[in-house]
């Protein structure tokens, strides 16, 4: 059976990979290293997915990343299950490099208020102030481990364990667009409305996603998140601008 | 003139139910920012319906689920083709299903109600594909015309709302003879669905996995085009019942810690946080989205050498039906 066999062992050199080679289906293929929410680990990823595309196969429809994994669709009459993990193998011996270059983002974020029903209590749970959280939560420097679940939905890595928070019981059945939110150990910048577990102490005016803009998207897996505060004034003035379809957060990298 | 002629030719939607969205193939590469595949829950059918209507084989074609409609001709002659086994008819006359018609200004396609499998019906299937020769007049986003109604994505921009005129490219629309789809090509009832083991199988108990494979499951009434629920045999869930999130697609098969599975249909969410005991191969994924609540069925496992030799059986015969 081989089929549910695990690839531990790259070919050939006989030297330990540091990733799993799965089937999923006969069109996709799920290649998983550690099993941890790191990001040393969410590098790995991200640098094999470059590596992949850089390669420009024509079997290879689309690459999917999480924290831990990639899930490789392909065509099965143009390119075999096994090529494509020799493919991989071969990728990750070739030591391959850095993606993309890393981008940093300062994101505008408007703490409490009506889009903040948890954060009083989340203070509460934690021997904290309201204040003390924004404040600890709005000096982090975050890591966007994904994008997903729903349109621009953007899941942050490096939350302050002060702010380690579990979900609500009962999920709310929408939640507005751009909810500033904790689940878990992890951040949330929102997209549109959607029912959500997690709990909200805050909301931004940028639209993570914009489907009028000619790149809907401007946040990808691998970038770093910066938040900016601001008050109820500049949250109005910003997502007026934000509805007319302009970007309101600021790039702190290069941009090319 | 020829403004007038614009927004009084098409297909005019004479009645239908919020069961009638527009899909094609799916929206490909846009996964890593959230957004989901969706397009045909039986994939195969809407490329036979565009086969039928002369068109490429991705065309957004009417995807519909269980209920009926009723369409009107507005152009001096328009085909149609409709895949899946819905009863039809032509201006109140019964034509037979899987087949391709050409229709006058004025004339009436009507598609009944299906719920193949019901206790008194000899049909098989849930979901029907209109296909238009030329396909609809309509603006992909991200390379899709697929509708996902949660966020608003693809379709004709609104809901296809009795009396609405949907566009239709005439002037594309290829000059071909009207058609039948092969016996073999038509989908027939069955209580087989084919997987692949994993991707986390080996997290489930030998027991689990006999379970899985042995035991019926009856589809459930809470399914929907984002999963099928499956109910009447209840699998242990492995570990905690969750694992770091991770690329999902459709057809895996995710167990929960309640213990009853889902199967990931055409709009299930990018990423997923259940394991997965299987995934079922694509050719049955369109067999399994046929299913009616309370049919039940089981599991077979295949090597994934058979599923991509079954997958390479199943295109050569699309192939030949198309003359590629």
């Amino acid at each position: 059976m081989l089929c549910g066999l695990i690839h531990s062992m790259a070919p050939e050199s006989g030297r330990q990979s540091p990733v799993e080679i799965r089937p999923v289906g006969d069109r996709a293929l799920l290649a998983a290293f550690e099993n941890r929410i790191d990001p040393v680990v969410s590098n790995q990823v991200l640098n094999l997915k470059w590596a992949l595309e850089q390669q420009s196969h024509d079997g290879i429809e689309e690459i999917v990343c999480s924290y831990r994994t990639l899930l490789i669709y392909y065509d099965p009459l143009s390119l075999t299950f096994n090529a494509l993990s020799d493919l991989v193998h071969n990728l990750l011996r070739e030591n391959i490099g850095p993606a993309a270059p890393q981008r940093r983002w300062r994101i505008p974020v408007c703490y409490g208020g009506a889009a903040a029903p948890d954060l009083e209590n989340l203070a509460q749970a934690h021997g904290l102030t309201a204040e003390e959280v924004i404040d600890i939560h709005g000096a982090t420097l975050y890591r966007v481990y994904l994008v997903g679940f729903s349109p621009g939905w953007t899941f942050l890595g490096g939350l302050d364990e002060r702010l380690h928070t579990p979900r609500l019981a009962t999920p709310r059945a929408e939640v507005p667009a751009g909810c500033i939110s904790i689940g878990g150990q992890q951040g949330m910048i929102g997209g549109l409305a959607m029912p959500s577990g997690w709990n909200l102490i805050g909301q931004t005016p940028e639209r993570t996603y914009a489907p009028e803009r000619k790149a809907p998207f401007f946040m990808a897996a691998g970038d770093e998140v910066e938040i900016r505060q601001i008050d109820k004034t500049e949250y109005a003035h910003l997502a007026s601008k934000a509805a007319q379809g302009l970007r309101v957060s600021e790039a702190l990298h290069d941009t090319e | 003139m020829t403004q007038n002629e614009t927004v009084t030719t098409g297909l005019h939607v004479l009645r239908v139910t919020a069961l009638c969205q527009l899909q094609d193939l799916g929206r490909v590469g846009y996964q890593s920012f959230g957004v989901t595949r969706c397009g045909a829950m039986d994939r195969i059918s809407l490329r036979l319906a565009n086969i039928l209507a002369g068109n490429p084989e991705h065309t957004p074609c009417l995807e519909l689920a269980l209920a009926g409609a009723v369409f009107e001709v507005c152009s001096r002659t328009m085909r149609l083709a409709f895949v899946g086994d819905f009863p039809l008819a032509i201006n109140g006359g019964p034509v037979k299903s899987n087949a391709s018609y050409t229709l006058a200004r004025g004339e009436r396609f009507t598609i009944s109600a299906c719920r193949g499998g019901a206790a008194g019906s000899d049909r098989f299937g849930s979901h029907g594909y209109l296909a238009v020769a030329g396909g609809f007049e309509v603006k992909p986003q991200m390379g899709s015309c697929a509708t996902h109604a949660r966020t608003g994505l693809g379709g004709f921009g609104q809901d296809i709302s009795t009396g609405a005129l949907l566009p239709v490219r005439l002037a594309d629309a290829p000059i071909a003879p009207d058609g039948v789809l092969p016996h073999q090509l038509v989908r027939q009832g069955s209580d087989k669905i084919r997987v692949v083991r994993g991707p986390q199988d080996e997290q489930f108990s030998v027991a689990s996995i006999a379970g899985f494979f042995s035991g019926a499951f009856t589809l459930q009434h809470q399914s929907d085009r984002m999963g099928y629920k499956l109910g009447g045999n209840v699998i242990e869930s492995a570990g905690d019942g969750s694992i770091i999130s991770e690329p999902v697609s459709p057809g895996s098969v995710q167990v929960p810690a309640s213990g009853d599975p889902i199967v990931l249909m055409a709009d299930c969410g990018t990423i997923g946080g259940y394991p997965r005991i299987a995934t079922v191969i694509s050719v049955d994924q369109g067999q399994l989205a046929q299913f009616t609540p309370g049919k039940a069925f089981y599991f077979e496992e295949v090597s994934l050498e058979e599923s991509q030799k079954i997958l390479q059986r199943k295109e050569q015969q699309i192939a030949a039906f198309a003359g590629r």
